[in-house]
């Protein structure tokens, strides 16, 4: 397996709050690598030092073997690419800009606008199903449409690496299958690798290819969603009881929770440490 | 725009209208936004008529006919003096001074992502004043030492604002950082005049509501140079602080230098509003008005540099004129004219912020 997205025994703080601490991950190439953990385990810190949004304050992240720091701003953009959790639409933003605003590691001063800028503009439309809605303000949109379109951001971009946090949370369960559809689909193309942070475990199971279960800033388990989601792991990881069987649609695991009585005095036993 | 080799237009969808204007010559594409050239042109079209009507006006009234002759190098000794002597500064340091306000606010709002943090909301624009009146009274400095000490004002109430702001530049709190920080200024700069002698007293009253009387070619070309100098980080930066507007991460994603950006966007913010404040004194919401009005005008989302400048250049000027004729012989300081409207376009904008619920 390689990996051209490594951290190696990298600890993220905020000031002086430590949320990561010494965590190894490698995102093999080619993945649909799902990140899922309890709320305020560190998945966006973790997302967030994957891409040197934040520096780390002991290891380091590797970009095709070299230190992410290393690389400049618009050069790691050309190869890693990240849609955060909330971004801000700017006031009055029409679609066409903002998804053109994915382009700008493509382009200089004096190179603003190219036609490879308008080609991966028009494919990056054209795959998430934006480009009728080409000439409409953001802020109008609804919430699936505008996720719709910062997905079309990060596409124009055109990097081998996209990172995605929670690209899902807030849409309705029909906005969040066509969401993760476009991005199975995206996968399938064959050319990127992908990192997303989800909540819904067993859209996380249907539709990763690499799992990777987080707690307490810490890798608690990674690997194919069938080989690591079991019982224990759910206990491990959420605190939660219940039992793991295959999806009835897709086969994949599929996370039942035991009943109120039985959860209650299984917690109970698993949470004192 | 002088013609290019090549104009062309980027079409996604078949909507028939082109969405993506550039323009280019060989290897070379700019992007442009065909509506905020035309409203720039305008823009300063208007100004410059504005200018040459300023300099008909005044205590000794001269056709426009003798203004233009003047300017074009005939005239006689007496018109050329208060053509070119009297009147040409004023109305060169308005357009200098309004177009450097109208950049810093610009750069400021950009970079708090808020219409409101202006130089002189968020008390910028009172420091300055204050490190100039130290710099007068207690140094007992000179023209140099005042600019100093109005850069160095400027400086020290923005890091102060940064530090109670914390990284939160959200509508209220930003305000409200502005109206204590201002609070304490104003009566550091009372006490400072009220321990000074008489003579200091009232140079330091004068420049401190900000007038465009004391304009002298030298004062014209240090502001101007300064503008001309800080425009180039300015430009340089102006795609990058567009694109801030997404936040700091999706910005930091495609590719923008975020501290970086920042710091330099501050600098040239704090240095633009020191040198002007400097020059003239403070001059109210030309700072918060220019890239507002501007950016409606032009109807683009970044920081639209350029149009703030020429807005704010205008702003200023229009202020001045209204200042001097609107009780003539009587004379409203510029300073009072743009704190008059602009107070009202505040009240307005606040009203509107309100009911958007921001
Ligand atoms: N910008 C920030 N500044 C300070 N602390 C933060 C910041 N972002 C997150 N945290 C803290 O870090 C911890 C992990 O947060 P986060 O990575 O957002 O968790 P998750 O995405 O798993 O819900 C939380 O305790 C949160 O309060
Ligand atoms: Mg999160």
């Amino acid at each position: 397996m390689t990996s051209r997205l490594e951290a190696r025994g990298i600890t993220l703080a905020y000031d002086q709050r430590t949320v990561v601490e010494d965590l190894d991950l490698a995102i093999p190439d080619g993945s649909f690598t799902v990140v899922v953990g309890p709320n305020a385990c560190g998945k966006s810190t973790l997302l967030r030092g994957l891409a040197r949004m934040i520096r780390p304050a002991a290891g380091q992240v590797l970009l095709d073997g070299a230190p992410i720091s290393s690389y400049g701003a618009k050069e790691a953009a050309r190869r890693l690419a990240l849609l955060p959790q909330s971004p801000v639409a700017p006031d009055g933003i029409t679609v066409l800009d903002l998804v053109a605003r994915g382009r700008y590691p493509h382009q200089s001063l004096l190179r603003q606008w190219s036609r490879a800028d308008e080609e991966a503009v028009r494919r990056a439309m054209g795959a998430t199903g934006v480009a009728e809605l080409a000439e409409r303000v953001v802020g109008e949109l609804s919430g699936g449409q505008r996720q719709r379109v910062w997905i079309a951001m990060v596409l124009a971009q055109d990097t081998p690496l996209l990172l995605l946090d929670e690209p899902t949370t807030f849409l309705d369960i029909a906005y969040q299958l066509e969401v993760l559809d476009l991005l199975a689909d995206l996968h399938a193309g064959g050319e990127k690798t992908l990192v997303a942070v989800l909540h819904d475990l067993n859209q996380a199971c249907r539709y990763a290819t690499h799992l990777v279960a987080v707690r307490a800033g810490a890798v608690v388990a990674a690997g194919p969603p069938s080989e690591i989601v079991d019982a224990a792991l759910l206990r491990e990881v959420f605190g939660l009881v219940g039992e793991v069987v295959p999806d009835p649609q897709t086969g994949t695991p599929m996370v039942v929770p035991a009943g109120r009585e039985a959860r209650r005095s299984g917690t109970v036993a698993s949470t004192s440490p | 725009m002088s013609a290019p080799a090549e104009s062309q237009r980027c079409r996604i969808a078949d909507t028939g209208r082109p969405e993506i204007h550039t323009v280019g010559a060989g290897p070379w594409t700019v992007r442009v936004h065909p509506r905020a050239v035309a409203v720039v042109v305008g823009l300063a079209v208007v100004a410059v008529a504005l200018g040459a009507v300023a300099l008909t006006l005044g205590d000794f009234p001269l056709p426009l006919s003798r203004v233009l002759a003047t300017l074009a190098g005939s005239g006689s000794r007496v018109d050329r003096f208060v053509v070119l002597d009297l009147r040409a500064p004023r109305v060169a340091l308005a357009l200098v001074v309004g177009a450097s306000l109208g950049v810093a606010g610009a750069v400021f709002q950009s970079l708090a992502r808020n219409s409101l943090a202006s130089p002189d909301l968020l008390g910028f624009t009172t420091g300055a004043a204050t490190g100039a009146l130290i710099a007068i009274v207690v140094f007992g400095a000179g023209a140099g030492g005042t600019a100093v000490g109005a850069v160095v004002g400027t400086l020290a109430t923005a890091l102060v604002a940064l530090a109670l702001l914390g990284g939160a530049t959200g509508g209220y709190r930003l305000v409200l950082v502005g109206i204590g920080l201002n609070a304490i200024l104003v009566a550091v700069d009372n006490y400072l005049i009220l321990r000074s002698d008489l003579t200091v007293a009232t140079a330091a009253q004068t420049w401190l509501v900000g007038s465009l009387t004391g304009g002298d070619r030298t004062t014209v070309a240090v502001v101007g140079t300064g503008l001309a100098v800080l425009l180039v980080p300015a430009l340089g930066i102006s795609r990058r602080l567009d694109l801030l507007a997404m936040g700091d991460e999706a910005a930091g994603s495609v590719g923008v230098p975020v501290a970086s950006t920042r710091a330099v966007a501050l600098g040239v913010g704090v240095v633009l509003v020191g040198i002007a404040t400097a020059a003239v004194g403070p001059i109210a919401f030309v700072a918060l008005a220019a890239p507002q009005l501007a950016r409606r005008l032009t109807g683009t989302t970044g920081p639209g540099l350029v149009a703030a400048a020429v807005l704010g250049g205008l702003l200023l000027l229009a202020g001045d004129v209204l200042g001097q004729r609107l009780a003539a012989p009587a004379q409203f300081p510029a300073g009072t004219m743009t704190a008059a409207i602009g107070g009202l376009y505040l009240v307005w904008l606040l009203a509107r912020e309100w009911r958007a619920g921001r």
